[in-house]
């Protein structure tokens, strides 16, 4: 299996980290979680089982079918919440959390996999920096707050190259959750309607773009 | 007949068919199809496409949103069984840049790599045809005389005029849309070969619009689609014109299978059969012919031989019991991808054959190559913004064949040899990536007017792959390690590899070529471009066109077949897939694979026929 699995990973328990890091260890040794101390992200290590080489393609799954999924409740909120930051409802369409983008962030954590038990580090540690952060700054938890409180917070990490040097890890969580909340959420019905993803339908034929794409384009006549 | 278990085969067969993709498909559709008693062999699983293939599904029905993994690297939707870059408890060994020793190849993500060799199996019948691009160009006249031309690498025995019939043959079996342009060495089919091409998408049209003044082509691509149904009425006559149970048996299935209804994308294969995967198109007929028996889970481990130096059959592992067992043949084919079929006849040895079977040139595993891949991303503004629209298709359209021949004539370039363009683009299935691609430009944000960004930029990335001719040289190959074997008992294979700076140098230029592209579009490149063809070029490999390793040639003493695809040194062995290869132009070989392993299959039956074998 993996072999680079166990290995130069050993963090001793006397260095005195910095957390920015702290973090950047977290991400690095991620596939080799046995090591940390989960218990300050309040949750374990995955040790679930992959889904294998050939498991059953034409079936609709469900988050939690494959491995057991994560969140606790107050987790659960702030993901529900700092997704919601990113993708409101607005006049159209839903917001994030409405069309199963929570539970897919939870599945995404929970699965067996080096790269998603990177983001796995990342995105618990930095669920708990946001309420950690809330805390100090508002006196409550990041689900707690009122929005223009919530995008107070998040405008210091929401752009990665403007954060300044102290939030540079927290804003790192946020792009790749961001990655998360966009991934899940694009992937639905509602979410191809609104970015306008109009396949997945059998036609006779292939029209070609319609005729005001062409002329948007400037490829009509000429 | 039919797909059976080992007990339940005959004490012999006509021909033993090792492999069940392609090369495989291909030879027991001829054979069967003129009357011979086959039995085939796959060291993967049974596999239905009509019943197991995932049409319609979306992302989100998948785990992870249908995200590469480990166990299966190119999403969870693509059809590959019990394979990709890894196989379970099959491994091979490569070296790693910078790193003394062999390795166990153990990465999944092949453009991420070190290791000089990237291997794609699939333990599935049908193989890897089942998830294959369906690119499918032919070689053209240059292409078989290559060395004739420039000095380098090595010319085929045959020409262009030897294959050019069996190419139209296999165009008109397996279905392959397309046009005929008149370009340079890029033939075009007999009439009524071809279906019609679809429709180009906006950002084909565009980059056609635009790229013309670079004096690039864009044409339209060749591939195993059905763009419209088959000409059952006049079709099976151009293919058995002296074989009414032939025609009939095609003409049903040509009935059977469905027009392409442009959605669902080919790599996870088709249950309406409207792509060419040997699973829906070789092997049903071939099954119906009554003269096929296809045994599953069979890992073959060696061709057995008699005294007189004649192939008498394989022995295999079945893999359901782990036990050894053997079949019997007139004829052995190894049909099992270039290394695989290499790593049979090395693993093949005996007293009469010390250096492995059909190895008196010591060629068996020589001139491994793949395509020269390198790939170039950009954000097209005109792009933005547009009414939403359908682009799904049958993949991609469009495509430009190499177009600086003269250039080349004229010594103008650093490198030997062509490559040709495919555009990618268009409003697909949004995938995981969504957000970083937009982010990306904007840097960031969240909220109403991160929602705006993404439907502004949705659909306006262009992305230009680059396949170019590899020429073979010494210093690939493919042997036996000396010591380590898979779970099945079998001696392994380890790699060895190099590019020269014709492969690098036409790396690098593809990728100044695509930024020429982004920006004639009127786009910024979103990747970075490499000026070092190191930097430029996927790892060897990467682009699963594994060809050479049992090279045909005109020279006993240099090469391991004869024309048709027979060992020099074993009259009634032959060898039917990519190995036989002795270039590899840009041209994607799957195509070609068909055509000589149709054209051997006949020189197979008539030497039968005449008693020769």
């Amino acid at each position: 299996m993996n072999h680079h699995a166990g290995e130069n990973t050993m963090i001793p328990e006397s260095d005195k980290l910095s957390r920015r890091e702290a973090m950047k260890r977290v991400a690095a040794a991620a596939a080799t979680i046995s090591v940390l101390n989960w218990q300050t992200f309040g949750a374990g290590p995955v040790t679930a089982q992959p889904y294998g080489t050939d498991p059953l393609l034409n079936k609709n799954y469900q988050s939690g079918d494959f491995w057991p999924l994560t969140l606790n409740r107050p987790q659960k909120a702030t993901t529900r919440t700092l997704a919601d930051l990113i993708l409101p409802a607005d006049e159209k369409f839903p917001a994030a959390s409405e069309v199963g983008t929570v539970e897919f962030i939870d599945e995404w954590i929970s699965a067996p996999y080096p790269a998603q038990q990177a983001d796995r580090a990342v995105v618990l540690e930095g669920l708990a920096w946001l309420d950690t952060e809330a805390g100090q700054r508002y006196g409550t938890q990041f689900a707690a707050l009122a929005v223009d409180r919530q995008s107070a917070l998040a405008d210091d990490i929401c752009y990665l190259e403007r954060a300044q040097p102290k939030f540079n890890v927290a804003a790192k969580f946020f792009a790749k959750f961001r990655n998360l909340v966009a991934g899940g959420y694009y992937a639905t019905q509602k979410g191809w309607k609104d970015i306008g993803f109009v396949g997945n339908v059998p036609t006779v034929t292939f029209a070609g773009p319609p005729r005001k794409v062409l002329e948007q384009l400037g490829l009509v006549g000429g | 007949m039919a797909i059976i278990t080992s007990s339940k085969s005959q004490p012999s067969y006509d021909v033993i068919v090792v492999g069940s993709g392609a090369a495989g498909g291909q030879t027991a559709y001829t054979l069967t199809m003129g009357g011979a008693k086959v039995l085939m062999l796959e060291a993967g699983r049974e596999y239905d496409p009509v019943k197991e293939t995932p049409m319609f599904h979306t992302t989100a029905q998948a785990p992870l949103r249908a995200s590469s993994t480990p166990d299966k690297n190119f999403g969870f939707h693509d059809s590959t069984v019990d394979g990709g870059w890894r196989v379970p408890h099959e491994p091979y060994f490569v070296k790693r840049a910078n790193q003394p020793g062999w390795h166990e190849a153990s990465d999944w993500k092949a453009r991420e790599s070190d290791q000089n060799w990237m291997w794609w199996r699939a333990r599935m019948l049908g193989g890897r045809t089942n998830h294959w691009g369906r690119i499918s160009l032919r070689m053209g006249p240059y292409d078989f005389k290559p060395r004739s031309r420039d000095g380098l690498g090595l010319d085929w025995p045959i020409d262009y005029p030897d294959l050019a019939p069996y190419y139209d043959k296999v165009e008109l079996l397996i279905g392959v849309y397309g046009s005929n342009e008149g370009l340079e060495n890029t033939p075009d089919s007999s009439p009524g070969s071809l279906l019609p091409a679809p429709k180009f998408h906006a950002h084909e049209l565009y980059a056609k619009r635009r790229c013309g003044e670079l004096g690039i082509p864009v044409v339209p691509i060749h591939r195993a689609v059905l763009s419209t149904k088959q000409d059952h009425v006049n079709g099976p006559a151009k293919l058995h014109p002296s074989n009414p149970r032939a025609r009939e048996i095609i003409r049903k299935h040509m009935k059977l299978r469905a027009a392409c209804f442009w959605a669902t994308p080919c790599g996870r294969g088709c249950s309406t059969r409207a792509n060419y995967q040997s699973t829906t198109v070789h092997l049903p007929p071939a099954l119906d012919t009554g003269n096929l028996d296809i045994i599953p889970n069979a890992m073959v481990r060696e061709v057995t031989m008699d005294a007189q130096g004649r192939a008498t059959g394989v022995i295999y592992i079945d893999k359901t019991t782990g036990k050894e067992a053997s079949a019997k043949g007139r004829l052995v084919v190894l049909a099992a991808s270039g290394c695989e079929s290499a790593r049979i006849l090395l693993n093949s040895k005996s007293n009469l054959f010390p250096n492995g079977l059909a190895n008196s040139s010591g060629k068996v595993g020589r001139y491994l190559m793949d395509t020269v891949g390198a790939g170039v991303t950009g954000q097209v503004p005109a792009l933005e913004n547009l009414p939403a629209h359908n682009t799904d298709g049958a993949g991609t359209h469009a495509y430009s064949p190499w177009w600086l021949y003269q250039e080349q004539a004229a010594g103008k370039l650093n490198f030997a040899r062509g490559y040709h363009i495919e555009p990618g683009g268009g409003r697909d299935m949004p995938g995981m990536g969504i957000a970083e691609d937009v982010t990306a430009i904007t840097g960031g944000g969240y909220g109403r007017k991160f929602r705006e960004e993404m439907r502004r930029y949705y659909g306006s990335f262009v992305d230009f792959a680059g396949r170019g001719e590899m020429i073979p040289n010494e210093d690939s190959f493919c042997e036996i390690d000396p010591e380590r074997k898979d779970k099945w008992g079998i001696p392994v294979l380890r790699f060895h590899f190099k590019w020269s700076d014709h492969e690098l140098n036409q790396a690098a230029h593809m990728h100044r070529t695509f930024k020429d592209m982004i920006e004639a579009m009127g786009g910024r490149v979103t990747s970075t471009v490499e000026s070092d063809g190191r930097k430029a070029i996927y790892p060897p490999g990467a682009i699963i066109h594994e060809v050479g390793t049992t090279c045909l040639g005109s020279d006993p003493k240099n090469s391991v077949l004869n024309p048709w695809c027979q060992a020099w040194d074993v009259k009634n062995l032959y060898v039917t897939d990519g190995g036989p290869f002795v270039s590899n132009a840009d041209k994607n070989p799957t195509l070609s694979i068909m055509a000589l392993a149709w054209r051997s299959a006949d020189h197979m039956l008539e030497e039968m026929k005449k008693g020769n074998l």
